[in-house]
């Protein structure tokens, strides 16, 4: 199987937003979606929300609530990355919690998954057996999970983790909730210096990305960088206002260079 | 029937170890520590040392003669956790834990309280040995329980409000994880319950069981035989498996865990996990029964007791309630509120809301029975934290 997910990061530089899926609303998700499509993403990351989300700071923490609020669902979620998938050819993976899915039903979830145009599936509470469990189900609809690794991975972990791993390795850039931070700490060079001795999958850098030199100094030892409170944190200050897409396109401007929207897909048009 | 985990931490299918990357490493450095413990007489020793001179073990196993008089059914024994030093079972857990966090080199410690008891007693083990320490709490327990927050200042800790959710236990707890993730370089998380990840479960467990060793003892010595029935409150299941697990060989020994009722059996009204359309899922690191919507959310609960207001329980307990070795029943708030009068007026003993949800049981309980039948009640802490409380219900008030 050639993974989509890894083909799209194999040339580096790569952008890998997040966001909430459906916040503040679902036809204002879709034209955040198409645009972080048009500027160049790579891969997106669609946030399924959660009430109890612990690996999250305080700005993914209140866009799941909001979203929650709006009564999105996974249900929800997945018809908005199907009608995002019906016009873009950039591969989506789902980042949830592990309760939400299985209240779904994993074996539910893997035939919607692949029609709605899932490629791979982060799970942030999944780990070892349970992961690989998971990882069997989803394989027999080809779609991929894919494995986060941390500063406190042992070497020991990371070799087996980056056996089992698909589509691309998120190395978290610090021990740490998901949010903003003043730098990307020199741990998260050390971590993908570690992951490659492993792997060579594609590495994604993710965890308080927020600024332009913040991306460029990832791009220098990564693949990609992984930015979502920043792109979550426009969505919430324009709550009232719908002009959430106007203030994430000029979060982007910031962030990326230029060059970056010019690098989209070879391949537009639907897959489906 | 075999009631060890296997070496992932699964209670058959419940329990296990569901939590973000980051944190594998150092719950296996935990995990280690803790195994290292269990055959080391020094560690032993000082815990041991501090059980009783500091907390006052073994507690009293009291028989509740005027109690079983008036109900007429059973003679019902009181386990007098109550009257550790800091008014619970909770101390016996952060004794253990404390030392662990000692020798791990830790020297800052998080923890989550509902109640507030559970704060108090990490609050006091980190004035003892000289530690930092932050306690995480819902703010709508802050409102139920001043007078503790008061105490936990007192002893030197920083109690953070938390906002999020529905302000309870749960909401704390994932303040506390977070900060854990955050700082677990010199951090020691301190949960208080038989929850969480593996090994927190088993090891909370462990410092627990000495309620069931001291209880199984005091009951031989008291009348010769074992008990009938053994009845502790089930918020996430700490003082229940201390007393219980000393006993889950003794297949005659019936046992009971209490839930929550509430106000009403329709979800947000209640923490009976185990109640009809009990679901199995995954909250805060452990596989086990989770009060949630039809979206895998979690549901709000509620509660008269804070320390009972909980959306999921110890997976332990999961397993000893599919496996039919415990029952498990609900009673309501007022019957807890009932219960807590009786026990005041018929013994001079005012009871936690929480261990009143057990008397409660009890009441009901030993009724059905003869006198010479016994039952052991777990008084998992002492009601002062609660007057307040069921004073202003008394009068006529919401809590
Ligand atoms: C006195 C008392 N009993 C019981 C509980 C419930 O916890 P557990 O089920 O872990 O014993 C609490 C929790 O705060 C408590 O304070």
């Amino acid at each position: 199987m050639t993974d989509r997910i890894t083909e799209n990061l194999k040339a580096g530089r790569g952008f890998i937003p997040f966001v909430t899926a459906c916040d503040p609303d679902d036809e204002i998700s879709l034209e955040i979606l198409d645009l972080l499509a048009g500027r160049g993403a790579n891969v997106i990351e669609l946030g399924v929300p959660f009430s109890d989300p612990m690996a999250d700071g305080v700005v993914i923490q209140r866009s799941s609530q909001r979203a929650l609020e709006n009564g999105v669902n996974l249900t929800r979620v997945l018809s908005l990355a199907k009608r995002f998938r019906a016009s873009k050819d950039v591969p989506v993976v789902l980042f949830s919690y592990l309760n939400p899915l299985l209240r779904f039903g994993i074996e539910k979830l893997c035939e919607s998954a692949k029609d709605c145009g899932i490629d791979g599936l982060l799970v942030v509470d999944a780990v070892d057996n349970e992961a690989r469990d998971l990882r069997e189900k989803l394989a027999e609809h080809d779609v991929s999970l894919i494995s986060l690794v941390a500063p406190t991975t042992t070497d020991e972990r990371l070799e087996r983790i980056c056996r089992e791993a698909e589509g691309f390795i998120y190395a978290v850039s610090r021990a740490g909730v998901t949010g903003a931070a003043g730098s990307v700490s020199r741990e998260a060079a050390d971590l993908v210096a570690r992951v490659r001795k492993f792997t060579t999958l594609p590495v994604a850098v993710g965890f308080g990305v927020s600024r332009r030199e913040h991306v460029e100094n990832i791009w220098e030892f990564a693949d990609a960088a992984v930015v979502g409170s920043a792109i979550v944190a426009e969505i919430e200050a324009s709550v009232g206002t719908r002009n959430a897409a106007a203030r994430v396109k000029s979060l982007l401007d910031q962030l990326l260079p230029l060059q970056k929207a010019a690098h989209t897909h070879k391949v537009e048009g639907s897959r489906l | 029937m075999n009631f060890e985990p296997d070496k992932n931490g699964y209670w058959g299918e419940f329990g296990g170890r569901f939590v973000p990357e980051t944190l594998v490493a150092p719950l296996d450095e935990l995990h280690d520590a803790f195994i290292a413990s269990r055959d080391d007489s020094e560690f032993h020793a000082e815990l041991s040392h501090l059980l009783k001179q500091y907390s006052g073990r073994p507690t009293a196993l009291y028989f509740a003669e005027r109690l079983s008089d008036e109900l007429g059914g059973a003679r019902i024994y009181l386990k007098r956790e109550d009257l550790n030093h800091t008014g619970s079972h909770k101390i016996n857990n952060c004794l253990g834990q404390i030392l662990l966090a000692r020798r791990m080199g830790k020297t800052r410690i998080v923890a989550e309280t509902g109640a507030g008891q559970h704060g108090v007693a990490a609050a006091t083990v980190c004035a003892l040995f000289g530690l930092a320490c932050v306690v995480y709490m819902g703010s709508e327990d802050i409102r139920r329980q001043e007078l503790n927050v008061f105490r936990m200042e007192l002893l030197g800790a920083e109690v953070r409000a938390v906002d999020a959710g529905s302000r309870t236990l749960k909401d704390a707890i994932n303040e506390a994880l977070r900060d854990w993730v955050t700082n677990i370089d010199n951090t020691y998380y301190l949960l208080g319950s038989a929850l969480g990840p593996h090994p927190y479960p088993l090891m909370v467990r462990t410092f627990q069981s000495v309620i069931g060793r001291e209880a199984r003892a005091q009951i031989l010595e008291a009348t010769g035989k074992l008990p009938d029935l053994l009845i502790a409150c089930v918020g996430g299941g700490s003082n229940a498996i201390g007393l219980f697990h000393p006993f889950l060989d003794d297949a005659k020994v019936r046992m009971a865990g209490v839930e929550a009722g509430g106000s009403g059996t329709g979800l947000g009204e209640h923490a009976a996990r185990f109640a009809k359309g009990a679901a199995v899922g995954v909250l805060q690191g452990t596989r086990s029964y989770v009060l949630q919507d039809d979206d895998g959310n979690i549901a709000a609960t509620h509660s008269v007791s804070a320390g009972l207001d909980y959306a999921s329980v110890g997976p332990e307990h999961a397993h000893l309630r599919d496996t039919g070795r415990v029952e498990y029943g609900s009673v309501t708030d007022l019957e807890a509120l009932d219960a807590f009068r009786l026990l005041s007026r018929t013994e001079g003993i005012i009871p936690a809301l929480e261990s009143s949800h057990a008397i409660a049981f009890a009441v009901k309980a030993a009724a059905e029975m003869t006198p010479d039948q016994t039952v052991v009640v777990n008084v998992s802490g002492r009601g002062d934290k609660d007057v307040d409380a069921v004073r202003r219900i008394l009068a006529g008030g919401s809590e």
